[in-house]
């Protein structure tokens, strides 16, 4: 840390990884409890990655999710209260209760969801950006998908597209190598995601996504890239899923060591060891991040509980504009 | 104002290039994408000679990549364009159709009404020009099914002049059949025609014996058989639904009211097709109107083949559908 404000921005980095760890630790725990029902997949191992990115995106650009979205969510600035009261299925949700916790949408902060089809929001992102090149916007679309989703056609598509008429796409592949339960090597030919990027004539590059602040500087010189008008990047973060896929997943298909190698590299440990490390931080400082988010947390669990249901009236309401559907 | 309204000669091709001409001038946000859509002029040639007029930041041609071009259409309109998605044939459309569903159709629901999605998508349907099993299927009743998003079948010159700019008014998905065989259909509209209504049905020939109800290309069958029919002495009233999404069920429910009979004609299959809901809307809305059963005439259950006279077999004809009137009036 070189400077003060280096070392404000590091310590609010690792408020927010610490802020979405205990969010979705929460999160889990509310599962159990039956008040968070449906499909959860928590981003638990995997924080630095949403964390440095939204870093170096401005508030005009727009972001397009997976379903495993509560980090990229909370990085980007969507109330945690909203957020837990849409898990809870209450009307105070982002999304009114009518997505849950793969489907948070926020126009607030240009957050398209919340996609949980694997490589749906690819070309949605590509079209978004479609949008803002031809209004003159010189804004970034930022897509975050997984390993998994690069198998699927609507990724080689979105991205002959996106470099075919240059659009301002960042595409985010979070590489925590395993599609659901299968790994990468059972699944691609050819498992270097980055050198996908090169065959579609579009700048790409592949870097850390357990360290917060490589992740941001290479998303930062990604954005820079597309906002110099280069057209689209693609930037590969490798990283790992600490907790199963989904809160029904019994990991059968790893080994605890493997799991366990890769918590020695986990993105608040990593991030806190270098505040530790170049002084000015100490224990009292980390239980003050502790303490202010778990305050933030606790804020967010009493306003869903407080929360109302939506009327069963309004069932059909938003399936079309004003008007309810025959 | 002059006494009567100049007309041109015109055809359902010309007229979907001049609404897409109209909606293009008068919106900077409406631009057109697909694939042969430009430098090709569209495949069925609607739009010719608009990459010269537009350019082609707004006439874009496409990769040959619909669940990507589709997606991108749904963002563009996410974003604030007004884009125009032109997909070749329904059977294409299937490649995308996951962005139709899962993305164009829920959206504004599932964000809790945050985003909309201001998206037309175009495309051809149907049989009849030997096409074979992957180029000819009439797919719209499917997109029926699905909430979220309207569906439009124009079968007239004045629908396809008239229903775009509409559809793009429209702040959320809409769908437009266009019949394959239509495109060459020739007429006389209003020199300065203009937007028609696209919620409810149109009575095209009136009649007190039975109702026929149908819709794109099958409607002209239906006249044609009309006529034949009241040479007989038999009065059919035929109802063009337009609108397959959401349905107009007031105006053939009216027309029920009065003849008793109702006759439905669909170049759809007939298990769980838009024939059947129709059906079923009668039998809960006006079951005591009747005298008779509700009759269908649909397409034959078979991929649809290519040999001509199969293709015509497998589709409803005028004299199918004579066939059907007549034997529904003798039972009257």
């Amino acid at each position: 840390m070189n400077s003060t404000i280096d070392r404000e921005h590091a310590i609010d980095q690792l408020r927010m990884m610490l802020l979405i760890r205990r969010f979705e630790e929460k999160s889990a725990e509310l599962y159990s409890a039956s008040k968070i029902r449906g499909f959860l997949h928590l981003y638990i191992g995997e924080e630095a990655v949403a964390v440095g990115v939204m870093a170096s995106l401005a508030p005009e650009d727009g972001v397009v999710a997976t379903y495993r979205e509560h980090g990229q969510a909370l990085a980007r600035g969507v109330s945690a209260n909203r957020i837990m009261a849409e898990m809870y299925g209450k009307q105070e949700g982002c999304s009114r209760g009518r997505g849950g916790s793969m489907h948070i949408f926020d126009a607030a902060t240009r957050f398209y969801g919340g996609n949980a089809i694997v490589a749906g929001g690819i070309p949605l992102a590509v079209g978004l950006a479609l949008a803002e090149m031809m209004r003159g916007c010189n804004t970034v679309t930022c897509c975050f998908f997984g390993d998994g989703a690069v198998a699927e056609g609507y990724f080689h598509e979105s991205m002959n597209l996106a470099a075919l008429w240059k659009l301002p796409v960042l595409f985010l592949c979070e590489n925590n190598l395993y599609a659901m339960g299968t790994a990468i090597r059972y699944t691609q030919a050819a498992p270097d995601i980055a050198a996908k990027g090169a065959a579609y004539g579009m700048k790409a590059t592949a870097v850390d996504g357990m360290d917060v602040v490589a992740v941001e500087g290479a998303a930062r010189a990604a954005a820079d890239h597309i906002r110099k008008g280069n057209g689209p990047y693609l930037l590969e973060c490798r990283t790992y899923r600490f907790r199963p896929h989904s809160m029904f997943d019994t990991e059968l298909y790893r080994t605890r060591d493997e799991v366990n190698q890769w918590k020695k590299r986990d993105p608040i440990d990593l991030l806190a060891r270098r505040l530790y490390d170049t002084g000015g931080f100490n224990d009292q400082d980390m239980d003050v991040l502790e303490q202010s988010v778990a305050v933030e947390v606790e804020a967010a669990v009493a306003f869903a509980e407080a929360g109302t249901l939506e009327p069963v009236e309004d069932l059909t309401r938003f399936v079309n504009s004003e008007r309810s559907d025959a | 104002m002059s006494k009567q309204s100049a007309t041109v000669e015109t055809s359902y091709r010309e007229a979907l290039k001049e609404a897409i001409r109209e909606a293009m001038t008068r919106d900077e946000r409406v631009f057109l994408m697909g694939e042969d859509v430009g430098h090709y002029g569209g495949c069925y040639a609607v739009s010719k000679g608009l990459l010269a007029e537009f350019g082609p930041e707004r006439i874009r041609d496409t990769p040959l990549s619909e669940s990507a071009f589709v997606g991108a259409g749904i963002g563009a309109a996410l974003g604030g364009m007004r884009p125009i998605v032109e997909v070749m044939t329904v059977n294409f459309s299937l490649l995308a159709l996951d962005q139709i569903m899962n993305n164009a159709a829920t959206i504004r629901h599932m964000s809790g009404g945050q985003f909309n999605v201001p998206l037309v998508i175009r495309m051809a349907t149907g049989a009849g020009k030997q096409l074979a099993a992957q180029h000819a299927h009439s797919l719209e009743g499917w997109y029926a099914h699905i909430p979220g998003i309207r569906i439009l079948a124009p079968a007239t010159l004045e629908d396809a002049r008239g229903m775009l700019w509409p559809a793009l008014l429209d702040p959320d998905p809409v769908l437009i059949f266009e019949n394959n065989t239509l495109y060459n259909l020739e007429g006389t509209l209003p020199e300065n025609a203009v937007a028609v209504d696209i919620d409810k049905a149109k009575v095209m020939h009136t009649g007190n014996d039975l109702t026929i109800i149908s819709y794109s290309a099958s409607l002209f069958k239906c006249l044609d058989a009309a006529k034949a029919l009241s040479r007989e002495g038999v009065e059919a009233e035929v109802i063009d639904l337009r609108t397959l999404r959401p349905l107009d069920d007031a105006t053939y429910l009216a027309s029920i009211a009065k003849t008793h009979r109702a006759l439905i004609v669909d170049e759809g299959w007939r298990s769980g097709g838009i024939s059947a809901e129709i059906s079923a809307r009668i039998m809960e809305q006006a079951f005591y109107e009747l005298d008779i059963p509700v009759e269908r005439v649909c397409s034959a259950e078979v991929p649809i083949p290519y040999a001509r006279h199969l293709e015509e077999a497998a589709l409803p004809q005028v004299d199918t559908i004579i066939a059907a009137a007549k034997r529904m009036v003798s039972h009257g």
